[in-house]
């Protein structure tokens, strides 16, 4: 099985990425390749570099590259703005989705569905057609139509944010989804729903990258590796029972690895 | 983590109502005195009435000292620097559109307001104001079948001088203010509107006011009646050409609201506000008033201010007749180095009087916006209602909003609301709706018209899209 994923390209190639915000280094050297099918995880303590590191992939203005290069389905996208990596099949998942106040969640998701449409020479949609599109995946998260004219995110619980960010995930219908630490804040069922909606959207030709602190989200959905980060490194990879081990030993355990290294 | 740093200065998008119209002009000499007064009065041949109304005024304005207590800064303004009249010479009587000078036609037509038979705009009536002096009125019969009178306001002084009598300076008395003042000595043209008892106006009415010359004032006078169980909705555009020097526009509206009528007043404003150090624009002072005079009326203020580089202006409502209705809802928009001092009065002086207002403030760039607004409840005024919101919205780190409410209320039987909010487009916001796909221009777009969607549901249907694009147009190009 992995044999065979690994005969078509990658989809997402982290070489080597060093990254600062501030003249503060917080990614030393991370290097990591997706290839189409394949669900990563990516582990490890606060502040060790994971959200930063889906932040720069997906293009955010705070962070430079200060060394490596980020290639998407073959292409150097190191310079390419967030919009341009979102309508080329880049997808983030926000820790912290935000909230606008005044513009309406129908008419974002509309927007945002058409510019991604718009790449892809698909016909953009009007609103009647979008809310029939809409409504379908409204299914996947279990969400209610009221949601739609709402705010984006404004007045939203945790999980109703969550929810609302694997429904642009479905909408969008990215090459890739980093989705970073979607599981948080999640009760159990709201965290069955998520991830029954990341199963229902990915497929042989889309990369994962799981970002999280627990194991129970990777219950739901099995990764084929887990990475361990620290202090902006990759310090370990390994299969899914990486994630098992982890838990039970603690990020202790993985201290060690640095002093290996 | 917001770098602040990276939300920067806004830059202008190019002004596109900047060009000069080269049209031979009637200008008297600059300079203001009670020649000049009985100049203007003599030009535009005005019964006594009137020259003695704008000599007064004027004799109450030399006395008179210009007002210093609104948040804004500027360079004195020299009153006898001016030209008070400036006309585009034409022939002496024009019977029929045909007879305008082509050139005014085609300046209207590039602003997107077609005068002319077989392009006028199908649903609105339009009054086109140059400089000084009104040049067309469209759909003028069809209107008149209704009993609507709509003209300028010099040809209302001479067919209906006894409206005019009665109801000129009623609502903004000359002494009223510096600028309502010197409007009263020196007006030159501007709209009239009256609506017959009964009679809902069947098509909306529109003023263009277009600035041309340079070194002219613009003092036009808006007068809109509308009697007992009467209706309309009245629009108003301006644009005017890019100067480095500043002219100065000092506007009177004044409405008039009988029993069970309503006036919708709705100002989309983008006179030229300067370049990006601040040099040229439009001084906009302007007093704009209604008077709920009737049981029942009710007067709607909606602006748009996204133009001039100083504006001065708090269109009001006098609420006199039992359960009267105040509203007033406005954007406005600074860039750059433009000042904006804005709001509105709503006095409510008869029992069960009611008022609403919602009010966005927009700052970009180096610019200054305040919101300035009274609440007066009269000793009279039992049983009425205010409910005040005054929002600002900062892009960038340098701009600045302010917001001075004032509340006066002799009336213990009445309540007065207010809720004020301030916002800043964050990065992570923008960076949020990048990430969807969603261009940086059209994110800022989308945030700012969502910001503003209270107001703009205000707006008749065309406007609203215009002042959409208008708000997009002037923030283009702008953080980043």
């Amino acid at each position: 099985m992995q044999s065979k994923m690994k005969e078509s390209d990658p989809i997402l190639e982290v070489e080597n990425l060093s990254a600062s915000t501030d003249n503060l280094p917080i990614l030393k050297g991370v290097s990591l390749t997706v290839y189409p099918g394949e669900i990563h995880a990516i582990m490890g303590r606060n502040g060790c570099g994971k959200s930063t590191l889906s932040k720069i992939i997906a293009g955010h203005p705070s962070y430079n590259i200060t060394n490596g290069d980020i290639k998407f389905l073959g292409e150097n996208i190191n310079s390419l703005e967030p919009e341009e990596r979102s309508q080329s099949g880049i997808f983030l998942g926000f820790q912290y989705p935000i909230e606008i106040p005044g513009v309406s969640n129908l008419e974002f998701l509309r927007v945002s569905t058409n510019a991604r449409r718009k790449f892809l020479n698909k016909e953009e949609l009007d609103t009647f057609d979008f809310e029939e599109l809409v409504k379908e995946k409204l299914e996947i998260v279990k969400m209610d139509h009221a949601f739609l004219s709402r705010s984006v995110n404004q007045g939203f619980s945790g999980g109703e944010k969550k929810r609302n960010e694997i429904l642009q995930m479905a909408l969008l219908e990215p090459k890739i989804a980093i989705l970073d630490e979607t599981d948080s804040g999640l009760d159990i069922d709201a965290l069955r729903i998520v991830a029954s909606g990341i199963k229902k959207i990915s497929n042989a030709q889309t990369g994962i990258i799981l970002i999280t602190h627990y194991q129970r989200l990777l219950d739901e959905i099995k990764p084929n590796y887990v990475h361990v980060m620290s202090d902006g490194q990759i310090i370990k990879t390994g299969e899914s029972d990486l994630a098992l081990e982890l838990e039970e030993k603690g990020y202790e355990w993985t201290d060690n690895f640095i002093r290996e290294t | 983590m917001v770098n602040e740093n990276l939300v920067k200065d806004v830059v202008k998008e190019p002004y596109k109502y900047g060009f000069v119209t080269d049209i031979e002009t009637e200008k008297i000499e600059k300079g203001l005195n009670e020649d000049i007064i009985k100049i203007i009065s003599q030009k535009k041949e005005e019964p006594k009435f009137l020259l003695d109304f704008r000599l007064k005024a004027f004799r109450k304005w030399q006395k008179m000292k210009e007002p210093e207590w609104a948040e804004l800064g500027y360079k004195k303004i020299d009153y006898q620097d001016i030209i008070y009249y400036s006309a585009p010479k034409q022939k002496e009587k024009i019977s029929s559109l045909d007879e305008v000078d082509p050139k005014l036609l085609e300046t209207f037509d590039k602003l997107g307001i077609p005068l002319t038979e077989q392009k006028k705009l199908t649903n609105v009536a339009v009054d086109a104001v140059f400089d000084s002096v009104s040049i067309a009125t469209t759909f003028r019969e069809e209107l008149a079948e209704h009993g609507v009178i709509f003209c300028s306001i010099s040809e209302a002084v001479k067919n209906h001088p006894d409206l005019i009598e009665k109801y000129l300076g009623t609502v903004v008395p000359a002494s009223d203010n510096y600028f309502a003042a010197l409007n009263s000595a020196v007006f030159s043209d501007g709209s009239f509107v009256y609506i017959p008892k009964g009679v809902a106006c069947p098509m909306d009415l529109s003023s263009y006011f277009r600035i041309n010359s340079g070194d002219s004032g613009q003092f036009e006078r808006t007068l809109i009646i509308a009697e007992e169980s009467s209706s309309v909705s009245y629009l108003e555009g301006c644009t005017a050409p890019m100067f480095d020097t500043n002219t100065l526009h000092a506007a009177v509206v004044e409405l008039i609201a009988l029993d069970d009528a309503s006036i919708k007043y709705s100002t989309v404003q983008n006179w030229y506000a300067g370049d990006e150090e601040g040099i040229g624009g439009i001084f906009n002072f302007v007093t704009k008033r209604g008077k709920c005079l009737g049981k029942r009326s009710k007067i709607s203020w909606s602006q748009v201010e996204t133009g001039s580089a100083i504006t001065w202006k708090y269109p009001s409502c006098l609420l006199l007749g039992e359960e009267s209705v105040g509203e007033f809802y406005s954007v406005a928009l600074t860039n750059n180095l433009q000042q904006a001092d804005t709001g509105t009065k709503m006095i409510h002086i008869g029992p069960k009087t009611k008022s609403t207002i919602v009010s966005k403030g927009i700052s970009a760039g180096n610019s200054k916006n305040s919101y300035r607004g009274l609440v007066r409840m009269g000793t009279k005024a039992t049983g009425s209602r205010n409910y005040s919101q005054c929002d600002s919205m900062l892009i960038g780190d340098q701009a600045s909003a302010n917001t001075f409410p004032y509340i006066k209320s002799q009336q213990p039987n009445s309540e007065i609301e207010h809720e004020a909010s301030t916002c800043r487009i964050s990065e992570d916001q923008l960076f949020y709706l990048q990430s969807r796909g969603i261009e940086f221009e059209e994110a800022v777009s989308m945030m700012v018209s969502g910001f503003c969607r209270d107001v703009f549901n205000q707006l008749p249907m065309e406007f609203a899209a215009e002042a959409d694009k208008l708000l997009a147009l002037k923030l283009e190009g702008s953080i980043g």
